[in-house]
This record gives C-alpha cells, structure tokens and sequence, in this order.
C-alpha cells in the first residue's frame, strides 16, 4: 500500500499559487529526498502531509486517511507520521526525556516504566544519553535535532518527515544528524521524506530525488537517474550543478 | 485608630474574612474562566475565536459595578435568589476573567508557534497541546501582568460594599456611620486591605524571581 498520495493538490496563501498540481505517490519503506530552490514549495509540500498545512484542491491520502476531507481528524495521522522541523521545536518548559516520553504517555498511554526504557534506549541511539535530565536550551543544535528525531521515533510512527533538519546547524554538527538519519533509513522500515540540502545524503541512503521550483513538481527520479544519468529537467540540471560544484 | 481596632475588630476581622474569600474565590474562577476565553480567542475555529472576543470586549468594557448590579437585581428577578456575597462574587470573576483573558492570550501568543507545532506533529491534540506545552510556557511570561490582575481584583473585592455583601469596605462603611470617626476607620480599612495585597504583590514578585 502507498503511505502517501497526492492526486492534483493545490494549496494556495490567499492569491499566491504555492502547489501547483502536484502528483506523487510515496511507497512504504521509500526514502525520498525533496529538493529546490527557496520558495518552490518543498516545505509546504511536507507540512501538507501531516496536516499542518490545508490544502484546497485535490486529494491527499496519508496512511489511509484523506486530508482534504474536512472530516478527516489529522492527529489520527499525526500519531503514525511524525516530523521534524528545522529550529527543533522541543519543549522548551520540559527536559529531554520529559520531550521524549510526552506523546507517548498523553497519546498512546503507554506505561511508564516501559516509555522511560524505550525512550532512554532511544536516546542511547542518538548518542545522548547523558542529555536526559538537560533542558533544550542548554543543549546544541545538533543534540537538539538527534533528541527531536528521538522524539518523533519514539511515537512509532510509520513515516518520518524531515524538514529541512540540518538547515539552521553549524557544519561540525551537520553529520551526527545525517548519521542518525541513515541509520534510520538503513534500519527501519520506516518511509522517509526528507527536504534537505544535503546530496550526500541523498546519494548514501534515497531511493528518489524529487526537484521542485516555484510550487511544482519538475522532475521524480530514481537517485541513479538524478546523479548519475541526467534530469531531463534544464532547471534541476542547473540546481544539480550548483550544488556538486558547491560541494 | 487603635481604639477603633480595639471596639471594632469583630466586624473588621469578618470584613477582612469576606473580602480574603471573595478574593480567593473571583481568583481561582477568573483564572479558569479567562484562561479558557483566552484560548478560545487564538483556536483555529473562527467561531470559536468570536465567541472569545466578544466576551472580552463586553465585560472588559461594562464598569464592574454595572455587572454586579445585573446580578444583585436580575438574577433574583427570574432566576434565583441570590446574597450581595455571591453576586458581587460573581460579578467580580466575570469582570476579572475578561482582563485575564486577554493578558494570558497576549502570553500564549508570545510563546513560539513551532512549540504548538511540534506538539500537533507528536500526536497531542490542540488542547492536549496547551495544556501540557504552551500554556505552562505562557504562564511564566505573564506572571508580572497576572499580578496586577490579582491585586486590582482584591481592591475591586470593594464592590460587594454596594451589595451588601459584608466586606471590608462595607464594614467600614458601617463603622465610620456608628462611630462617626470616618478618618480613623478608612485608615484602619486601608491598612487591612494591604495585609492582603502586599503578600500577595511579593508573592507574584517571587514567583517571577523562582520561575525565571
């Protein structure tokens, strides 16, 4: 079955067109790497998916449930798709594994002797475990994205969306997050979909790139066709060039 | 003065007791009732969010004493009866609520919209949200303002005097007509009201220090 897919979404801010048609449809297991210029939509695109962004034409299924059906509740998607943001957006008033073990205890009732286990032993995966008692502010950049990733993974979700994570990190920090990153891609199968900037990324562990530009869908690749072939695509060719040459 | 203290002090004490319990009472109730409209005024709901304003705005606007009188007169008209106590109390919380409201709002808008969104993303609902991630956060940012908010709420406990609701001030009242030393008892009174009101101003003002 498809986690995710959007059949002719539109989403607009008042007069601004900000998805233009867009057709996807994202595998289970799938891990794709969005990617584009400013302004083209991509984070908009991802915050559809979870609902914290209403779209006004088309249709959205996530996980079985329709999202522009305004009956549709999104926080029964929100419990199977989690999301990471680029500034974290932990809980500022609680401790690292207060933020963990939160939605798990609130939402899924889950036991507390058991959601302390889960959540330290996620902890221990994001190499920070020592941080439990730590309040987000006095915690890194980078700590603070592996403790959101562990935030979201602690849920169980089926899907994991990634919006820009590694966007407001210093470069020394940028690779502890991208190595969480994979590992989950490697290790779980969990469908992943990613915005990020990171080609490397892209290249170690996406099955597809997917290049937007001002709220379209220009080219869907497989990561071999994108990298090592050529997009068909004369905008995505220049963006790929930029970035490799950047690199 | 002393010697009013001194003949006095049965019917000043009862006033300090009813003034302290009205006060309690009009704090706890105006706390959750305007935590609640401010909440209802930033709800993605648009009705919701005019229910919100248009509470705000009338009893923000109506003098206190307006109010009051609407419950002192109207409600034991048609509805039931009611002492000067508990419609000056009631009277009180409805005022208090509609200024609680709007600064616990103006608080949880200061708080960072991507607390809320991550909570929404984790699976919480809106409320669940506030409850346990927003509001905590909005709370520690309006600490100063809630404090005058709780202080001019104990001196506007004053207005139960009009309703015969036994207060302080209406003790006073009575002293200063029976004993005709008008000078003497209201600086008497004033100094009761602040034993309630300077505690509480430090109080606010520790809380601020402590949660900072």
């Amino acid at each position: 079955m498809s986690m995710i897919e959007f059949h002719d979404v539109q989403k607009y801010y008042g007069d601004f067109h900000a998805l233009k048609n867009i057709n996807l449809t994202v595998e289970a297991g799938e891990t794709v790497v969005l990617i584009g210029p400013s302004g083209s939509g991509k984070s908009t695109l991802i915050r559809t998916i979870n609902g914290l962004e209403p779209i006004q034409k088309g249709q959205l299924i996530v996980n079985g449930y329709d999202l522009a059906d305004k009956k549709t509740d999104p926080n029964k998607i929100r419990k199977n798709v989690g999301m990471v943001f680029q500034h974290f957006n932990l809980y500022a008033n609680k401790t690292v594994l207060e933020n963990i073990m939160l939605a798990p205890k609130i939402v899924l009732k889950r036991p507390d002797d058991e959601n302390r286990e889960f959540a330290m032993k996620l902890l221990d995966k994001v190499g920070l475990a020592n941080k439990a008692d730590s309040y987000p502010r006095q915690l890194s950049g980078g700590q603070q994205q592996r403790i959101a990733i562990a935030r979201s993974l602690a849920m169980k979700p089926k899907c994991l969306l990634f919006d820009e994570p590694t966007s407001a990190l210093d470069p020394e920090m940028i690779d502890d997050v991208l190595n969480v990153m994979k590992d989950i891609a490697r290790d779980s199968d969990m469908t992943m979909l990613v915005v990020t900037h990171e080609m490397g990324f892209a290249r170690e562990v996406g099955d597809r790139v997917i290049f937007m530009a001002d709220g379209e869908i220009l080219e869907d690749d497989s990561k071999e066709t994108f990298f090592d072939g050529q997009p068909s695509n004369e905008r995505a060719r220049q963006f790929l060039s930029k970035i490799i040459v950047h690199k | 003065m002393i010697h009013i203290f001194a003949t006095q002090w049965p019917l000043l004490l009862e006033g300090l007791g009813r003034t302290l319990l009205c006060s309690i009472i009009a704090l706890f109730f105006s706390l959750i009732i305007g935590s609640l409209f401010a909440i209802f005024e930033i709800m993605p709901n648009k009705i919701m969010r005019v229910i919100g304003n248009i509470y705000v705005e009338v009893f923000r606007n109506i003098p206190l004493l307006v109010i009051t009188m609407f419950f002192f007169v109207v409600i034991p008209l048609y509805v039931t009866k009611i002492n000067g106590f508990t419609a000056g109390t009631i009277g009180l919380t409805i005022y208090t609520s509609a200024f609680i409201a709007e600064t616990v709002r103006s608080g949880i808008q200061s708080v960072d919209p991507g607390q809320m969104e991550g909570a929404m993303s984790n699976g919480l609902t809106f409320w669940q949200s506030m409850r346990y991630v927003v509001l905590p956060q909005a709370f520690k940012i309006v600490i100063p303002p809630l404090g005058n908010q709780f202080i001019n709420l104990v001196k506007n406990s004053s207005v139960l005097a009009f309703v015969a609701g036994f207060d302080l001030m209406y003790q006073g009242n009575m002293i200063a007509n029976n004993t005709l030393q008008t000078m003497p008892t209201f600086f008497v009174v004033g100094i009761l009201y602040l034993v309630i009101t300077m505690p509480l101003s430090y109080y606010m003002r520790y809380l601020e220090k402590k949660l900072a």
